[in-house]
This record gives structure tokens, sequence and C-alpha cells, in this order.
């Protein structure tokens, strides 16, 4: 077996709530709580569940833009937990983060020449044939036109703005990106264009994708495999064409079937578990299960002891003490 | 049931109560860092008060002698001490025959105008307070309802009318705008008589002589103030009309007249809540220029005698903490009020 | 089923600096009671402007709205457009309600949810501030707001997103309007919320016997909850159908493209996405010719360039079954198999 391109050991990440009159901590918001994932080359992984799970905080340590609290990362077998700064530099160039605000993830006044040439010259790259010929052949490769070189984020729409934003991470041919909800801002007619584009690029450049998204159709099409969160926790980690037609977890089955589907007849024959109840605050997560206060199937002990994640097919990962 | 609602009732008074004498606690803290930063400002300052109040024929006793009569022949913080020492208990000045006594709350004593600072506070700060509210209450009638007019009837000729009056009103200084009213108007049509600037009518004895005193330094006041709050107010509202919610009080069917003064008006004038409130006390700390021009006895005149003449250190010591503490307390007051009236504040 | 709202040739235009943005054009769709309308279309294709028109929620000074809306409600036919400001403000919250898709925003923050529900339903019926929080109370127990008494003191901030969403609909029925325009009501909220709130939704409309103008851009959401749908692009109806039409006998390109290039949860698929190509035009000074023709992948089939040089009718291709194109249906019904 081949080194995983990413390796996260139990990795959590815990936000001090400040309060009181001197700014004392008074706990903690358990964003991430636990997590592992690991990531093959050339994979995708997909990381979903609800606002505030802590799929974005998952990723953004992943990129070393938090500390994290404790656990492991291990980036192409190296291990980059503690790296800080310059040492993180080298590593930095292997692995890109794509974001879900193309409109805010750009900076307004800089060309789109800057934009993406900005990182070469952080980490004083001198591309073969020039920058300027670099840039234009990453516009081209992500579908817009290499004539627009001089031209500002805004007199791009939405779409092409996200395709700005992956020609960026695309500059220095890293191995991993991290897609932060890549699609989710744009309309439906264009996110199809950008999955597509996103499924080409790895295809050309051997890239491993960790897909952190909210819309489980998206990422059922884009992911080999796919972990669920709640509340910071894993529930559930599958190959995708397990988890999508077999999915274990309570929460999981819950999550797929409020999906709505694009066809009446399916979605109107369909059964339909709602959950009760609304998302609990991280920041006083239950004891026990993390899920158990919404789960139908909750009983005394989900509610006082946590499950550990058992695999209970190779591969597929599932921490529930009564699994479907 | 009930009693799960009192509970939760009282849990939310409480929150309250905790975060208005966590905030007093603050602010006390505050006051008294700024009195002992103005003691250490005035003790690294190149001016000597004892050798200027010595007059011509100096010898180095007499200057040691009024240091030590003044006060200042001890540390700062012994100075520093002293002062606070006298705001509770009282305080004597001078020694032997000489000697004075200041009832509590004493802030000092003035050797140039053989007063009590209390009582020299006492007489000029109903003359500045007179002079910062009505002024204060003038601006905010006039800038508020301006500011509303002319975002109500945003691009028409109200609107350009209002924006020309913010224009002039930002860009006249305050003695420009006190001179001219005093000068071309006041004087020159008798409005007021010369002899009677200056002069205190008490507001409980004499309200109409009170009132047309302050007539014209409140309106000179008022409307360099009334401007900047005209252009406040009107951004402000504008910028709350196209807020979600007001769509929302439209699809409910409310009336636009309460679309304006109910929905609008109150998150608009919440931030207006907070410059009003320093700007207030800014006002109480002394109109200078105003109290100057219209010869009015304030603390602003006051501090400036105090300054200009013989540098009359005790006075510039206790307007100085004096108007700090206006301010702190108007921080205060508006940080309250502002969890009054917006209650995600209140509860965090 | 008796008609609800007839919406005839309904135009909305915005005069700009840089020119006139025609955000709707030449409208036509009708709505029963107890009836769910649905209007999809990507970002920008005049969704809300249509229904803020509607709802006369535009500033009329800044916009040029022309067309009838005629309201059909229960105490006679309105006709919105012409009427006077103080006639539809008297309709607004009483015979049509409307909500938002932002449940944060839309709610004030500086008032109780049981005030502004009770403010609703004071403006219309005569009655103390106590029977109107009684009414908001009993609208936020309908909506299944746990310990509604309680929580009606409470403010926005103090809500969940899904419970906001609750709020704004308990707000939105509480004088049992006959119309209900539903803009975008769960875009904002996670998926196990959605689907709460669209079963409120439903059940509602069951309860009130309300017309529902539901607005959305998620095919889903459309499929599990719309009698019929209007899509939208670049300002006009393209397409109108009942739901089964659309999804299985679609007769517009964009509806075809749009159904093709999303994927779905429960057919796991490996190929490649049919994406539609090219972006919407932008609605200034647009010219005359199909909208859509530039990203169309069937604008070649149709003779002579026709496609770009002049504007399609809104068509009736089949029974109840109308589209802005000018293959006729056999061709379309070809291509998309
Ligand atoms: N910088 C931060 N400081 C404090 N708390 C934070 C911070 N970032 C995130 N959190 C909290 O951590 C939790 C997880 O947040 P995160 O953004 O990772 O969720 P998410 O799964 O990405 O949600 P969404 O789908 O809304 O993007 C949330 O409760 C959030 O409020
Ligand atoms: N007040 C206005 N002045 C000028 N143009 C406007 C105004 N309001 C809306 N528009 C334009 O009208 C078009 C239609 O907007 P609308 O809000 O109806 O889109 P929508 O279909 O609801 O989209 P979304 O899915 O983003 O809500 C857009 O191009 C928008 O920019
Ligand atoms: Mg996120
Ligand atoms: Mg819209």
């Amino acid at each position: 077996m081949s080194t995983p391109i990413l390796e996260i050991k139990d990795l959590k990440k815990y936000f001090p709530i400040s309060g009181g009159a001197f700014g004392k901590s008074k706990g903690a918001v358990k964003a991430v709580d636990g997590v592992d994932i690991t990531v093959m080359p050339g994979e995708t992984v997909g990381l979903v569940g609800e606002s505030g799970c802590g799929k974005t905080t998952v990723g953004r340590t992943v990129m070393k833009l938090y500390e994290p609290t404790s656990g492991q990362i291990f980036f192409d077998g190296e291990e980059i937990t503690n790296l800080r700064g310059r040492a993180m530099k080298p590593i930095r160039s292997k692995m890109q983060m794509i974001f879900q605000d193309p409109y805010s993830s750009l900076n307004p006044r800089h060309t789109v020449g800057r934009i993406i040439s900005s990182s070469f010259e952080i980490h004083g790259i001198n591309p073969v044939g020039g920058t300027k010929i670099a840039v234009q052949e990453l516009l081209e490769r992500v579908g817009l036109n290499p004539e627009h070189i001089n031209r500002f984020p805004h007199e791009f729409s939405g779409g092409q703005r996200q395709r700005i934003g992956i020609a960026r991470a695309l500059a220095l041919r890293p191995k991993l990106i991290v897609a932060d909800e890549p699609v989710s801002a744009l309309d439906v007619s264009i996110q199809a264009q950008v999955v597509n584009l996103l499924d080409d690029l790895q295809q050309e450049f051997g890239l491993s994708y960790l897909f952190v998204a909210h819309d489980l159709s998206v990422v059922q099409h884009i992911a080999d495999r796919v972990v669920a969160m709640y509340l910071g926790k894993v529930m559930e980690e599958a190959p995708t064409a397990q988890l999508f037609a077999h999915p274990r977890h309570p929460y999981t089955k819950a999550l797929l079937s409020a999906v709505p589907i694009p066809d009446p007849r399916v979605e109107r024959s369909r059964e339909r578990i709602i959950l009760k109840g609304d998302l609990t605050s991280p920041a006083n997560p239950p004891a026990g299960c993390v899920f158990s206060t919404r789960c139908w199937k909750a009983t005394d002990l989900c509610h006082q002891v946590a499950p550990l994640p058992l695999e209970l097919t190779p591969g597929h990962r599932v921490a529930c003490h009564f699994p479907e | 049931m009930r009693r799960i609602v009192q509970s939760f009732e009282e849990s939310k008074g409480m929150a309250m109560l905790k975060y208005v004498s966590r905030r007093i606690a603050i602010s006390i803290i505050i006051l008294v860092l700024i009195s002992a930063t103005v003691f250490i400002i005035f003790n690294y300052l190149p001016f000597d008060p004892a050798r200027l109040s010595c007059g011509k024929h100096c010898t180095p006793e007499i200057i040691a002698g009024n240091r030590h009569r003044l006060g200042l022949d001890v540390n700062w913080w012994v100075q520093w001490w002293r002062f606070l020492e006298g705001i509770f208990a009282g305080r004597n000045y001078g020694e032997g025959a000489a000697l004075i006594h200041c009832g509590a709350p004493a802030f000092g004593y003035s050797f140039t105008q053989h007063e009590c600072v209390t009582t020299l506070l006492g007489q000029a700060l109903p003359v500045t307070v007179s002079l910062a509210i009505g002024a204060f209450i003038m601006w905010l009638v006039l800038g508020v309802t301006l500011g509303v007019i002319s975002a109500r009837f945003r691009n028409t000729w109200i609107d350009r009318l209002s924006t020309v009056f913010v224009l002039v009103g930002t860009s006249l200084p305050t003695f420009i705008s006190g001179l001219l009213l005093l000068l071309f108007i006041v004087l020159k049509f008798n409005l007021i008589s010369p002899l009677d600037l200056g002069t205190w009518h008490s507001p409980l004895t004499d309200p109409w002589g009170w009132f047309s005193s302050y007539f014209w330094p409140w309106l000179s006041l008022a409307l360099i103030y009334a401007a900047t709050y005209t252009r406040f107010t009107r951004s402000n509202v504008i910028e709350t009309s196209s807020e979600d919610f007001i769509r929302t009080a439209r699809a409910k069917g409310v009336s636009e007249r309460k679309v304006l003064w109910k929905h609008t008006l109150r998150p608009a004038l919440a931030p207006i809540l907070t410059i009003a409130g320093l700007d207030f006390a800014g006002l109480l700390g002394g109109a200078i220029i105003t109290e100057q021009i219209f010869q009015l006895p304030g603390l602003g005149r006051l501090t400036l005698q105090a300054v200009l003449q013989d540098y009359d250190l005790p006075i510039i010591v206790a307007t100085t903490t004096l108007a700090a503490a206006f301010v702190v307390i108007a921080n205060l007051v508006v940080d309250l009020a502002y969890a009054l009236l917006d209650p995600r504040i209140r509860i965090s | 089923m008796s008609n609800l709202l007839d919406v005839k040739g309904l135009n909305v235009t915005f005069p700009t600096v840089d020119g006139e943005v025609r955000a709707s054009v030449d409208l036509n769709f009708e709505l029963n009671r107890g009836e769910t309308l649905a209007i999809v279309g990507e970002s920008g294709s005049g969704k809300s402007v249509s229904s803020l028109a509607i709802m006369g929620l535009h500033n009329r000074a800044q916009t040029l709205i022309s067309g009838e809306v005629i309201l059909h409600g229960s105490k006679g036919s309105t006709e919105l457009i012409s009427a006077s400001e103080e006639t539809v403000r008297g309709l607004r919250g009483k015979e049509m309600a409307m909500i938002f898709q932002d449940p944060m925003s839309s709610l004030h923050p500086y008032y109780s949810i049981g005030a502004q529900i009770s403010e609703a339903w004071a403006i219309h019926n005569d009655g103390s501030k106590r029977d109107g929080m009684k009414r908001a109370i009993q609208m936020l127990d309908l909506v299944e707001i746990p310990s509604a008494a309680k929580r009606a003191h409470e403010f926005p901030h103090q809500f969940s997103g899904g419970m906001r969403q609750r709020a704004m609909i308990a707000m939105a029925l509480v004088n049992n309007p006959s119309l209900l325009i539903a803009d975008e009501p769960t875009t904002a909220l996670d998926v196990t919320v959605q689907a709460q709130v669209l079963q409120l939704l439903q059940n509602m409309q069951k309860e009130f016997n309300m017309g529902v103008i539901l607005i959305t851009h998620d095919l889903g959401v459309v499929a599990e909850f719309a009698d019929r749908v209007n899509v939208m692009y670049a300002g006009k109806i393209v397409e109108t159908a009942g739901v089964e039409d659309l999804y299985y006998r679609s007769m517009h390109p964009y509806t075809i493209g749009l159904l093709r290039s999303i994927p779905r949860v429960d057919q796991i698929d490996n190929h490649r996405l049919d994406a539609i190509k090219g972006a919407p035009p932008s609605l200034i000074n647009l010219p005359i010719a199909c909208s859509f023709a530039p990203r169309c992948e069937y604008s070649s089939l149709v003779p002579g360039g026709l496609c770009n040089q002049s504007q399609p009718e809104l068509e009736q291709k089949e029974a109840e079954h109308f589209a802005r194109c000018f293959l006729p249906a056999e061709r379309i019904a070809e291509v998309r198999s």
C-alpha cells in the first residue's frame, strides 16, 4: 500500500469561548473533537455534515491555518502537526485551498494576473517561460480567456471567479487540494461546469481532494470516499457507493433521506425520515453519543456512552451502538 | 410551567444587574487611573507653578515656600493620593494663620483666586451644564428631524436643501458661527444687551432669563453639531431602510409612517446614541470658544483663565479630571442605554 | 379548485444609469387555491423581482411595472398594479403573505418574536395587545415551536435558523392569507432542517387551503412540493408545465440541460456531468433574440439562425405545457432522448 497523501489522527480543535470581565475563558467550542481521515494519492474524500459540524475547521486545521489542539497531521508521510512558518513553507506549496465564496476570497484591487502570480512570488518560483506565460496557461487550463489576465475580479461572473481561485490553487502544482464548499455559492447550471473542471484536473495532475460540502448530491458525484460528521465527530465513513446505498448510521440515513431528489415520482413515493429538534451547539454537546438528542433509536446507553467508531465491513466505519 | 418562566425572567434580570455593576466597577477603575495620569503629566510639564506665582522679586526661598504652600514639594503620587483623599474627606491648605479648610469634596485650593476649587466649579458648572443641555437637545432635535426628513424625501429639493445646510454647517468653525450670530443678529438687532452677556439667570427662579440668555449660544453650538447629525441620521436611515426586516414589515402591511418611525428609526438611531453621548460629555468639559465669545463663566472659561493668566494648577487639574470623568460616565450611560435598546447586546 | 391569482403580461423594469434592467418580461400565469406553483431559475433570472411586484413591494418611484395582477381574495377581486397604495397595503399580510430567504435578517432584531407576530395580526384586526400576543403564541404552537408561550418573548438572535423560519411562517399565516409567496424559504437552512420546514409548509397549506408560490433553485424541492412549475431564464418564463410533464417531457433546452447537469443522491454515477456551457446574460440591453441561444446546444437545429435573430414566444407544445423555443415539440422530444 502506498503512503497516504494526508492522514489525520484523532484531530481536535477547540476554540475558547471568551467572556467575563477580563476575557477569561469560559469553556470551549469543540469544533473538531477527535477526527480521523485518510486521503490516498489521487483520491477524493468528501467531508459532509450540517452547518457548524466542523467541516471548515478540519480543512483549515489541515492547512495549518489553525493550530490543532491535539492529534496528528501527516502530509505525504511526514508529520506536519507542529511545523510552523518557514518549516511549513515547502509543504504549503503542495497543499492548496479553494474557498466557498468566490467574491470575498479574491482581492478586488488586484488583477487576475497578479492574484495568480502572487503564489509564484511567495514561494520564490520562476516558472519556465516566465510568469506571464505560466499564468496564461493556467487561465486557459481552467477555461478562462488568457487575454483576460489584466482584468479585475469584479469583471467576472461567480463561476469564472471560482475558476480564478482554482487557477491560483493550481499554480504551484499541489498534490492535495482542500476545497471548502467550492460550488455552494454557484448557480445550478454553473456548478456542473466547476465540478467537471475539478474532475478533469484530478485526472490530468493526479490531484487528491479533500472536498468539503454540505450538498450530498455533489459529493456523491465527485467523491471516492465520504466522511459524515456531526458536532465535531465522525459518524460514518465509507466508500461513496456503499455509503449512499446502505448508510448504517442513523444520522447519515436521515441526512440522505432529507436530500430532495429531482424526480417527482421517486421523490413522492420515497420514505423520509424527518429529524426532530434543531442542531445542537458544539459549545455544550450532549453527553454520550452527540447525535442521541435527535436520534429516533437512542436508548439510555446512547445518552450515557459515546460509541467508538467500528469498522463493520472493510472500509466502512460507523460510530453507533445500534447501526442499521 | 409558571415557575420556569419566572426563574427565566429572574436570571435575565440578574444578568443585566451583573453587567451593570461590572461596567460601573470598570468605570471607577478607569477614573482613578485617569486622575493619576493627570498628575503624572503635570508633574513632567516644563512649568513650575511655584515660580510662576512668585512675581517679580523672586528669591529661591519664596519659591520653596510657594512650592510647599501649593503642596508641590512631594512626589506626584503623594500629591495624587492627597487629591483623592481630599475628594472624600476634605482638606486643609496652607499653614498656621493662613490655614484654609475646603470641605469634601475638595478638589484643591486656588491661591490666585483665593477660593476652594470646589466653589469655583460650583459656580461654573451650572453655566456649562445649561449650555450643554440646551445645545444638545437643540442639535439632536434639529439634526435627527432634518436627517429623517431628507432620508424620507431622498433626492428631492428638501434633501438638497438639507445637504447645503450640512455642507455649510460642517465647514464653519464654531468661532465663526458664534461670532456671526453674535455680531450680526444678536447685537445688531438688540436681542441681548451686551451688558447682560455673562449674567447668570437661574432656570429655577428666572426661567425666561435663563432661556433667553442661552438661546444664541445654544444655537451657535447646535448649528455646527446638527449638521453632522443630519448627515449621520440620513445615511443611517437610508441604510436601515434597505434591510430585509423593513421589507418584512411592509409585507405584513405596516403603514409607511410606522415603517419609518417604528421599524427604521430605532435601529438607525442606536449608533447615533454613542456619538451623541460622547459629544455631550465633550461639551460638559467646557465649550471654550463659545463660552469665550458669549462671555459665559463656565468651565471652559475657568480652564482657559487658569491656563492663560496664572497657571493655576489646582483648577487645571480639577477641570481636566472632571472633563475626563464626564467622558467615562457618558460612555457608561451610552453602553447601558444601548443594551436597553438592542436586545442582542443585553444577553451575551 | 377556484382561481386565486391571475398574472397577465407583467413587466418589471428598473431604469439604471447603465440602461434599463428588464428583470421580468411579459409574465403570464395563474394560480388556484390549494395549489403550489414553483418558480425555478438561476440567480438573477427575475424570480424575486416578479414576486415582489405581485406583493406591491417595489418602490413605485424607482420601478416601472406594467401588466395586470388580479387577486381573487375572500372579499372579491382586486387588480393590484393599478390599485392604490392603500388598497394593496390592506391586502398585504392579510390576503397575501410572503416569507423570505434569510430568516435572520428578515426578522427585526429589536423586537421579540411574539411582538412581531402580534403586530402582523394587529394591523388587520381589532384587538388588544394581549389578544395579539395570545394569537402569536397560538401560531408559534402551530408551527411547532416548543414551549411557545415562553419563547414568544425571546428575540430572533436567540432562535436557531430553522426556528426563525418557522416564526416567519407563523407571522405570514397569522391572518389566514389565501396566497403565500415563499422566496427560497429553505435555501439558508441545513438539509435536515429544510425537510422539517418544507413539511411544515405543506401541512400549513393543507390546513389553510392556500395557494403557494414557491421560489427556489433546487429542482429536488420542486419535485417534492410543486403541482406546476414556471422555469425562468433571463427575466422570462421559458417553460411552464405540470410537475411530471416538466421533469419527464421537458420542452425547453434550458430545462433539459438543467435536469441533466445535476447529480442525484439516489443514483451512483461516475460519468462526467452534462454541464450547460457559458453563463446567463446580463439583463441590461438584452438583444432581441432567444436569451438562451448562446448557451443552447440545439440552436443549430433551428434553420436560418432564427434563434439569434428573433424572440421565440411562449408556445403551447402539449396540453397544459408551454415553452419558449422555436423547435417543434417532436424535435425537442427527439433531442431529449
Ligand atoms: N475562529 C473561530 N472561533 C471560534 N469558534 C469558531 C471559529 N471557527 C469556527 N468556530 C465554531 O466551530 C464550529 C464549527 O465551525 P465550522 O465553520 O468548522 O463548521 P462547518 O461545518 O464548516 O459549517 P458550515 O457548513 O456552516 O460552513 C461552529 O460552532 C463555529 O461557530
Ligand atoms: N432595485 C433594482 N434595481 C436594478 N436592478 C435590480 C433591482 N432589483 C433587482 N434587480 C436586477 O433584477 C434581476 C432579477 O433579480 P431577482 O432578485 O429577481 O433575481 P432572482 O431570480 O430572485 O435571483 P436569486 O436566485 O439570486 O434570488 C437581477 O439581475 C438584479 O440585478
Ligand atoms: Mg464551513
Ligand atoms: Mg431571489
